[in-house]
């Protein structure tokens, strides 16, 4: 761990070379290096506090220069630091045996080093204070600054400052939800603060930054920018100035891939990865979605694994888990998604004379069309992506490559925390007050969120009777109600052929949902439809569940125009039941079709309900949502 | 008559042990049971037809017990007495009119139908007919006060008529069961070749190019579509697999292997698929009094989805479906819950299917019923071998082929189970 960290923290200086061009550093590295350049090394290897502060402090150095306080400081420091060589050499013997990493990281270290020694000298005597028993003055600077670089740029991964700094926790990462919660408040404040105070920001900051605890990190970001003096400011309105473009674009969701347009697939097969070949006996009705072999592309897959070396090996992982159906349901898929991207991220580092943002954005593309050709992205994975291509895009150009990584990676926790976990916590709280005592509800399939809102209302000592409904070729139903079974919920099970019969019992009809269209739709697992017909028929009400990131833009009417294949193999087999073998040597006929549909949608006559995040709507409120929640959130 | 009696205890053995699959199989094994009680049936020489409707009740209420949710034996019993005392009525009004009125019209007699023209045998000619159908507005119409006697006539009629003429008793006693025999033999064949009179009405009903779903398999529809196809229309068909018994699979082979276009859906994905397609066409169980149907599971939902497409919901059903009787509650009355272990597997669910709270109930229940029910209002059109009729036009088609005293029969037996 520690030797890959310090490697990456080494790493980060290359990105600086591109992002930082303050004409200042040159000179400075003219005369910095000598000086600098053996204390700097040690520290980064070392795993111990002293050190742990180092790649911070790198990462730290270009916010940091402007402010006069600082540069007194640096003399501080610099003087500290003076004391501390001999533990620094130290932990650089250790570097020594650092992986190969290291190696092209010296390489292309020496340029990026004079860059960093010019700047690092604030921050990193800082460290060095630490490390000595100094003055509590500086001491207590340091304590300051660490949390502050975390959230604004950090140097390499967002867990080494993130925890080193505050406890020297060895557990990188497992740092509580809190501790993240409050970093990212911390941040969300400092944007806004740096927004509105503009040129003012940087003297304010300056001050903040020898004060509280929480501030620097406002310090760090509004200094950043001041710093990076009018260049950055100038991108940085360009961003500000292109999304709005963007968004204006977007309002019109671009057409989705249409498989029956010849040329179009040509083009696609060209670029895929996966060679996949074409199903036998496509459905004519569903010419326009992509129909294939199932069961083929997993063994070419795993012949290909060291060909494909821009794919990186966490997302690789997860595409193969897409194709084996291990990660199924939407909130898992994109949760998976996104950890693999963020490990992606990490190992991130921008190839010589291309810049993060348009590289790593085309990186993100290459790794989503993979997981595409796995299998089609669900919507939410959809907005998800949306989400953090558009972080990327609005990475201010004047972050440094460590900085930019990490914010990144911060906010696809944010995005998995605040969008995903605590949003499902937020509909659990909202459904559990609709479920009475005596009352019976009915679920289909298996959503987690359902199972969640069970699970508590159950926990809460609610008596209730829960009738599972299932259908083929998945049976995702046993599965929910082996789990609900197992936490004493009683419970009925049945499939979905039989629900007019059970319905006339059922008090509540609770579902998950794959996304919620704007024009009421809600777009679920194949079946959930007719579920809501039938409830509809019998008065019962419909509740559907479903996240608010999940929501999205499109229309539908019908679940033709768009859905997803599943493997037509599926449906010539009945699982558990052998006798059933009659298609067996007919899935070559050309008069058999096979139509195995993965989703479908649910009119949104049928919902009485949706029960989301920001609380419990009527469908034709969905398009409300979509518009506030892409204003205020997802694309902020 | 013991082999009869070995023969109808087999049957009853086979009815309980749910053995017979099919409602028309079920009709026409309950009809040849019959036709050989009714020929081994002594014939006494006053009231024979009561005799007759005596002994095919005792039989058909052991029948209609051993399996009540099987609703085609109650058809077929209560056909066969209505076959009895048609019979028996149509003797009785032929020797009425010889004796009578030898002058008179003898061989529109014998046709005995609506067109009677009742002037001199009227008041007997309209009483015999009304106490075989319900009122109609032509019998209304011709004899208001004889109407008010019909049950008396009806609950007796063939023993005050045959006591009124016992001098061709012998040659009448033969002639009625030859002739209820004859009209049995009838039903049976008309049973089994309903297939072909409803298939004959395909290709009225399906056009060029047409897509058309259905759900689980019965032959009927196999039939059926194999008739338009044979016709040469070339037309699509989404079949639905109809868990948890899966037949749709079995029709898609057979509609495969004739060369129709055929493609396999999840029930799920019904209401997918339903907004692209032209007609819905699917067999029943059973045939309600009031239009209703008595579907194999899964049909109400595939009649709701249809009726908001507004696609038309078509059943195809043989006469023998039929049943005079009104539902009530049918989803669970008109049930039966077949075994979990078509939806579980046992092995894997054990644990949970016993008395695992320790209050006394399982925690888990498995419903797996076997019929739907799906009511008159969502069904288009039936296509009988008759021809195709409205849900509201059944009553007065059952009434074609019951008599109104039959349908006792049942209430009777269950109440004494």
């Amino acid at each position: 761990m520690d030797p890959r960290r310090t490697a990456r923290t080494v790493s980060g200086p290359k990105v600086r070379q591109v992002g930082f061009f303050t004409p200042a550093p040159p000179e400075r590295s003219i005369s910095d290096p000598p000086r600098f350049q053996d204390p700097i090394q040690p520290p980064s290897p070392s795993p111990t506090q002293v050190n742990d502060h180092s790649p911070s402090g790198n990462s730290l150095s270009p916010v940091m220069i402007p402010p006069a306080h600082h540069h007194s400081d640096n003399f501080l420091r610099t003087a500290l630091q003076v004391t501390s060589p001999t533990k620094a050499f130290s932990y650089s013997a250790k570097t020594v045996t650092i992986p190969p990493e290291n190696e092209d990281v010296a390489s292309s270290f020496s340029p990026g080093r004079k860059v960093f020694s010019a700047k690092s000298p604030s921050s990193f005597p800082g460290v060095k204070a630490s490390s000595v028993p100094a003055s509590e003055l500086t001491t207590v600077s340091v304590v300051n600054l660490p949390p502050g670089i975390s959230e604004k740029a950090g140097g390499a991964s967002v867990e080494v400052q993130n925890d080193r700094p505050v406890s020297a926790k060895t557990l990188k990462e497992k740092t509580s939800k809190a501790e993240r919660r409050a970093l990212q408040e911390a941040q969300r404040a400092a944007k806004a603060a740096a927004k509105a105070e503009g040129t003012k920001a940087s003297s304010a900051a300056s001050k903040v930054v020898t004060s509280a605890n929480t501030k620097p990190s406002k310090a760090a970001k509004s200094s950043s920018q001041k710093n990076d003096g009018s260049q950055v400011a100038a991108s940085e309105k360009k961003g500000g100035d292109r999304a709005p473009e963007k968004d204006r674009k977007k309002d019109a969701p671009h057409p989705r891939m249409q498989y029956d347009d010849k040329s179009r697939v040509e083009k696609a097969k060209k670029r895929a990865v996966v060679k996949q070949t074409e199903a036998r006996n496509r459905v004519e009705l569903f010419r326009h979605l992509p129909q294939y072999e199932h069961g083929t592309q997993l063994p070419d897959l795993e012949t290909k694994f060291f060909e494909l070396d821009p794919m990186h090996p966490a997302v690789y992982k997860v595409g193969l888990q897409y194709l084996s159906g291990d990660i199924r349901g939407g909130n898992a898929r994109c949760i998976a998604m996104f950890q693999a991207f963020k490990e992606a991220i990490k190992d991130y580092s921008t190839p010589p004379e291309k810049t993060l943002i348009r590289d790593l954005a085309a990186r993100i593309s290459s790794y989503v069309s993979f997981l595409i050709e796995c299998r089609p992205l669900s919507i939410s994975m959809g907005n998800a992506i949306k989400f953090l291509k558009n972080r990327i895009a609005k990475l201010p150009l004047a972050l440094s490559e460590s900085e930019a990584k990490s914010t990144l990676m911060l906010d696809i926790d944010r995005f998995i925390n605040e969008k995903i976990i605590l949003s499902e916590k937020v509909i659990v709280k909202h459904a559990v007050t609709k479920i009475q005592d005596g009352d019976v509800l009915l679920t289909y399939g298996a959503s987690s969120v359902v199972e969640m809102i069970l699970l508590h209302a159950h926990e809460l000592g609610k008596h209730f009777h829960v009738v599972v409904v299932d259908s083929r070729p998945k049976l995702e139903g046993q599965l929910l109600l082996r789990r609900l079974v197992r936490k004493g919920l009683s419970c009925t099970h049945t499939h979905v052929n039989a629900v007019s019969c059970i319905m006339q019992d059922v008090t509540r009809v609770f579902l998950g949902a794959s996304s919620v269209l704007s024009n009421g739709t809600v777009y679920s697992r194949v079946g959930t439809a007719c579920v809501a017909m039938v409830a509809h028929a019998f008065r019962v009400p419909v509740l559907v569940c479903c996240e608010a990131y999940k929501f999205h833009e499109r229309v539908q009417l019908d679940s033709i125009c768009f859905n997803e294949l599943g493997n037509p193999d599926a449906i010539s087999k009945v699982q558990g039941r052998e006798e059933i073998n009659y298609l067996d040597g007919l899935v070559n006929q050309e008069n058999l079709q096979l139509l195995n549909l993965i989703y479908d949608a649910t009119p949104s006559d049928y919902v009485s309900m949706i029960i989301t995040d920001y609380g419990m709507i009527p469908p034709t409120s969905v398009p409300v949502i979509v518009r506030e929640y892409r204003r205020d959130h997802l694309w902020s | 008559m013991p082999d009869t009696q070995a023969l109808v205890n087999d049957f009853l053995n086979k009815l309980k042990k749910r053995k017979i699959e099919g409602s028309q199989a079920t009709a026409k094994q309950t009809a040849e049971l019959l036709r050989s009680v009714i020929s081994q049936t002594r014939m006494p020489y006053t009231n024979q037809a009561a005799a007759l409707i005596h002994s095919v009740k005792a039989v058909g209420e052991r029948l209609i017990a051993a399996n009540p949710v099987e609703l085609a034996v109650g058809n077929v019993v209560r056909r066969v007495l209505h076959i009895v005392r048609e019979e028996d009525l149509s003797l009785t009004t032929a020797a009425m009119a010889g004796l009578n009125l030898s002058a008179e019209s003898d061989d529109e007699d014998d046709t005995d139908r609506d067109n009677h023209p009742a002037l001199s045998a009227a008041a007997i000619a309209a009483a015999s007919r009304s106490t075989l159908r319900p009122p109609s507005l032509q019998t209304l119409l011709e004899d208001v006060p004889d109407s008010a006697a019909v049950p008396h006539t009806s609950s007796s009629g063939g023993d005050s008529e045959g006591k009124s003429k016992s001098a061709d008793k012998s040659s009448r006693s033969r002639k009625l069961k030859h002739d209820v025999i004859e009209a049995v033999n009838e039903l049976i064949q008309d049973i089994s070749t309903c297939h072909e009179l409803i298939a004959e009405q395909a290709v009225e009903h399906i056009h060029q190019n047409e897509v058309i779903l259905t759900l689980g398999s019965s032959r009927t529809v196999l039939e059926f579509l194999c008739a338009a196809k044979e016709k040469k229309r070339s037309f699509r068909v989404f079949v639905a697999e109809g868990a948890p018994r899966y037949q749709g699979h079995l029709l898609a082979k057979e509609l495969v292997t004739r060369g129709l276009q055929t493609t396999l859906i999840t029930d799920s994905a019904v209401f997918a698929m339903i907004s692209r397609v032209n007609m819905v066409i699917v067999g029943a169980h059973a045939v309600m009094a009031n239009g209703g149907v008595i579907a194999p599971v899964g049909l109400n939902m595939v009649a709701l989805a249809a009726q908001k497409h507004a696609v038309p919901f078509v059943v195809l059903a043989g006469s023998h479906k039929l049943c005079p009787l009104y539902p009530h509650h049918p989803e669970v009355l008109l049930n039966e819950l077949r075994s979990p272990s078509e939806l579980l597997d046992f092995g894997e669910f054990s644990d949970c299917l016993d008395f695992g709270s320790g209050i006394g109930a399982p925690l888990l229940h498995v419903v797996n019923p076997t019929f739907d029910y799906v009511p008159p209002k969502l069904v288009s059109l039936f296509i009988t071998d008759t021809g195709g009729h409205n849900p509201s036009y059944m009553y007065r088609l059952i009434a074609d082929y019951y008599s109104a005293d039959d349908l006792v029969l049942e209430r009777r037996t269950t109440s004494g189970n």
